[in-house]
C-alpha cells in the first residue's frame, strides 16, 4: 500500500502544488488522480517516484519511506508511463522494452526474452520487435510505453496522463487493454488524467483533485456519480451523471421478451403467431438470428420483407455482460423505444422495452449495488 | 591561361609529386595540423558543450564563447602567437583550435538541449543515472547535430590551415603563401586545388561516420 501522508509540494516562488494532501492508494487495484490542470495531480505522481520531492510530509510504501532506498533503486520497482510514450526513437522496439532489465543488469538474451514476452501482453505484434519508435502508430507506440514500464515486473505502475494524445477510439481501446492487463497482472496503479470518464472508467478509487492542490473527493466511481462531496466535483463531473452511473449496473437482471421476434424468411403463420397486442412492433432478424430492424406486424408481408424499409433497432446490448447504460442506449436511440439484446455471438436473445428498463434502474438503485461492468 | 590550365599543369609536373615540398609531404602535413587542431577543438568542446546541454545550464556562457571565438580573425592570432611564442607548432595551433571550438560547442549544447524531453523524462523515471541518461537517451539522438558541427569544425580548419605557411611550418598553404611570393600562379591555384579537394574528403569522411554510427531510427526520425 502507498500511503501519502499530509504532503505538501511548495516551490520557491511560493506557489503551492499540493496541499496538506493525505490518501492511501490500495494495493493490486487502480487509483486515478483526476483533475483540471494545476490541480497537483501530476505532482503527486511524480512525487511517488520521486521525479519531485515533497517540501513537506511523507510518502511510505508498505511501511516504508520511499526517501529510505536509493532514488534510482526505487524507480527501478516502479513503472513509469508518460504521455507520448517517451520511446527511445535510437532503440528497436524491443530493446525500448528491455531497458529496465538490462538496467538491472539481466543479460541481453534474457531481456529480449522478456520483452517478446511483454509484447504480446499488450497486444503487439511479434514483427514490430525490430522496428524503430518512428514506424509505429501513436496507439502502438503508448502499449510499447506500458509494455516497457512492465518489463521488470515491479508491482507498482505509475501512468502520467498515458492515453491523452491518442485519438478517442485508440483510446477506448487502449483503456480495455489497460483493463485486461489489470485483471491478469494485479498491479498496483497509480493512474493520472484530466479525462473524468477515463477516470470513472478505468479506476477502482477516483481522488478528484481541486486547482490548489487540495483532494476534493477520494471514492469509488461508482459512489462519487451518486454523490458527490461538493459542488466543485459535482461540476467536475458533468452534467448527465446519473446516465452515466449506470455503467454501473449490469444489465443480467433483465426481463427480456423473446416473443416479437422473426427471421426474415417467415412464414405468414410465424408473423401472426409472434405478433402480440403486448408489443406493437415486431424484430426482424436475419436467417442466422442477427437483427436486422423493427417493423409494424401488419406491414409486414411472409417473404417479402425489405430489410431497407425495417426501422432502425438503435445499438444492440450485449446481455449480462453490458450494463444498464447500453441497454438505455439502444432503447433510446431506437424509434420504437425498444432495446435488442445480443448474446457473445451477436444473436438476438431477446427485446426489452424501456419501460422494463426503468424498472431495472429503480430495483438496482434501491439495492444500491454497483459493480464494474464493461461498456 | 585559365584556372583549369594552372591545375593541369600544376599536377602533371612531376616535380610537384616529390621531396619535401611535393604534393604527398604537403598533403600530409597539412592533415596532421588540421587532425591535431581538431581533436583539440573536440576535446574542449564535445565535454563542455555534452555537459552543459545536459544540465540546460551555461548556456550564455557558451553563446559568449562563440561568438567571442568568432570575433577573433585567425590571421591576426597567428601573428600575434608568433610574436609571442616565437616559431613552432603552437602559434598555428591556437588560431585553429580558437577557430573550431565554437561550432563543435555550439551546435553540441543545443543539440544535446533540443532533444525531446519526453524520454529524458521517461528514462529518469524508470531509474537511469543521469550520465547513463545522458550518453545513452541523449547522446544517440543528439548524434547527427554534433557531427555536423565537428564537420563544419573540421572543414574550417582544413581551409585555415594554410595559415601555417606564413609562419614558415608546411602544409598545403607553402604552395599558395610561394606561389603568391614567386608569382607563379600554376603553384597558388593548384595549392588551393589541393585544400578544396581535403575539404570535400572530410566532408565525405563525416557522411561516412554519421552513416555509421547513427542509429536507423533517429536517421529516419529526424526527417
Amino acid at each position: 500500500m502507498i500511503r501519502i501522508d499530509s504532503v505538501t509540494k511548495r516551490y520557491p516562488d511560493g506557489t503551492v502544488a499540493v496541499d496538506n494532501l493525505s490518501l492511501e492508494i490500495p494495493d493490486r487495484s487502480i487509483t486515478v488522480f483526476v483533475g483540471p490542470s494545476g490541480c497537483g495531480k501530476t505532482t503527486t505522481l511524480r512525487m511517488i517516484n520521486r521525479m519531485i520531492e515533497p517540501s513537506e510530509g511523507t510518502i511510505t510504501i508498505d511501511g516504508k519511506d520511499i526517501t529510505q532506498q536509493p532514488v534510482n533503486t526505487l524507480r527501478r520497482s516502479m513503472g513509469y508511463v508518460i504521455q507520448n510514450a517517451g520511446l527511445f526513437q535510437h532503440r528497436t522496439i524491443i530493446d525500448n522494452i528491455a531497458t529496465v532489465p538490462r538496467l538491472l543488469g539481466w543479460d541481453k538474451a534474457r531481456a529480449r526474452a522478456r520483452a517478446r514476452e511483454l509484447m504480446e501482453r499488450v497486444g503487439l505484434d511479434g514483427s514490430l520487435a525490430k522496428r524503430y519508435p518512428y514506424q509505429l502508430s501513436g496507439g502502438q507506440q503508448q502499449r510499447v510505453g506500458v509494455a516497457r514500464a512492465l518489463a521488470a515486473d515491479p508491482p507498482v505502475l505509475l501512468m502520467d496522463e498515458p492515453f491523452s494524445a491518442v485519438d478517442p477510439v485508440v483510446r477506448k481501446g487502449l483503456q480495455d487493454e489497460l483493463l485486461r492487463i489489470q485483471d491478469e497482472l494485479g498491479k498496483t496503479i497509480v493512474f493520472v488524467t484530466h479525462d473524468i470518464d477515463e477516470a470513472v472508467k478505468i479506476g477502482t478509487m477516483v481522488a478528484v483533485m481541486r486547482t490548489g492542490g487540495h483532494l476534493a473527493q477520494f471514492a469509488p466511481p461508482a459512489e462519487l456519480l451518486t454523490d458527490p462531496a461538493d459542488a466543485f466535483v459535482e461540476d467536475f463531473l458533468g452534467a448527465d451523471r446519473g446516465i452515466r452511473r449506470l455503467s454501473f449496473f449490469s444489465s443480467a437482471g433483465l426481463d427480456l421478451l423473446t416473443t416479437p421476434i422473426v427471421a426474415v424468411d417467415a412464414t405468414a403463420e410465424q408473423i401472426a403467431a409472434r405478433t402480440s397486442k403486448d408489443v406493437p412492433y415486431l424484430l426482424v432478424t436475419d436467417v442466422d438470428g442477427r437483427p436486422l430492424g423493427w417493423s409494424e406486424p401488419a406491414t409486414l408481408t411472409a417473404g417479402s420483407v425489405d430489410p431497407a424499409r425495417l426501422l432502425s433497432h438503435g445499438r444492440p446490448f450485449e446481455h449480462g455482460k453490458e450494463s444498464l447504460r447500453a441497454a438505455l442506449d439502444g432503447a433510446v436511440l431506437s424509434p420504437t423505444g425498444w432495446a435488442v439484446a445480443v448474446g457473445a455471438d451477436g444473436r438476438v436473445t431477446g427485446v426489452v422495452s424501456q419501460q422494463t428498463i426503468g424498472e431495472a434502474i429503480r430495483a438496482a438503485h434501491a439495492e444500491g449495488r454497483t459493480e464494474k461492468v464493461a461498456g | 591561361m585559365n584556372v583549369l590550365h594552372f591545375i593541369n599543369n600544376f599536377f602533371s609536373d612531376s616535380a610537384h609529386w616529390h621531396g619535401y615540398d611535393g604534393i604527398p609531404t604537403r598533403l600530409r602535413e597539412h592533415i596532421q595540423y588540421s587532425l591535431i587542431a581538431l581533436a583539440i577543438a573536440a576535446a574542449i568542446g564535445l565535454p563542455v558543450g555534452l555537459l552543459t546541454g545536459h544540465t540546460g545550464r551555461g548556456g550564455n556562457t557558451v553563446a559568449f564563447i562563440a561568438t567571442a571565438g568568432r570575433a577573433l580573425p585567425s590571421f591576426g592570432l597567428l601573428v600575434l602567437m608568433f610574436v609571442l611564442l616565437g616559431l613552432g607548432l603552437t602559434p598555428v595551433m591556437i588560431p585553429l583550435v580558437v577557430l573550431a571550438v565554437p561550432p563543435i560547442l555550439v551546435t553540441t549544447y543545443e543539440a544535446v538541449r533540443s532533444v525531446d524531453p519526453s524520454p529524458v523524462d521517461a528514462a529518469r523515471g524508470m531509474g537511469m543515472a543521469e550520465s547513463r541518461v545522458l550518453f545513452q537517451v541523449e547522446l544517440p539522438v543528439a548524434l547527427p547535430l554534433i557531427l555536423s558541427g565537428l564537420r563544419s569544425a573540421a572543414i574550417q580548419i582544413v581551409s585555415t590551415a594554410t595559415i601555417a605557411a606564413y609562419v614558415s611550418l608546411g602544409g598545403l598553404g607553402r604552395y599558395i603563401v610561394d606561389g603568391l611570393y614567386q608569382r607563379n600562379y600554376e603553384k597558388v591555384v593548384g595549392g588551393a586545388t589541393l585544400v578544396a579537394v581535403l575539404a570535400l574528403l572530410a566532408l565525405g569522411f563525416f557522411w561516412l561516420v554519421a552513416r555509421f554510427t547513427v542509429s536507423p531510427g533517429v536517421r529516419r526520425s529526424a526527417r
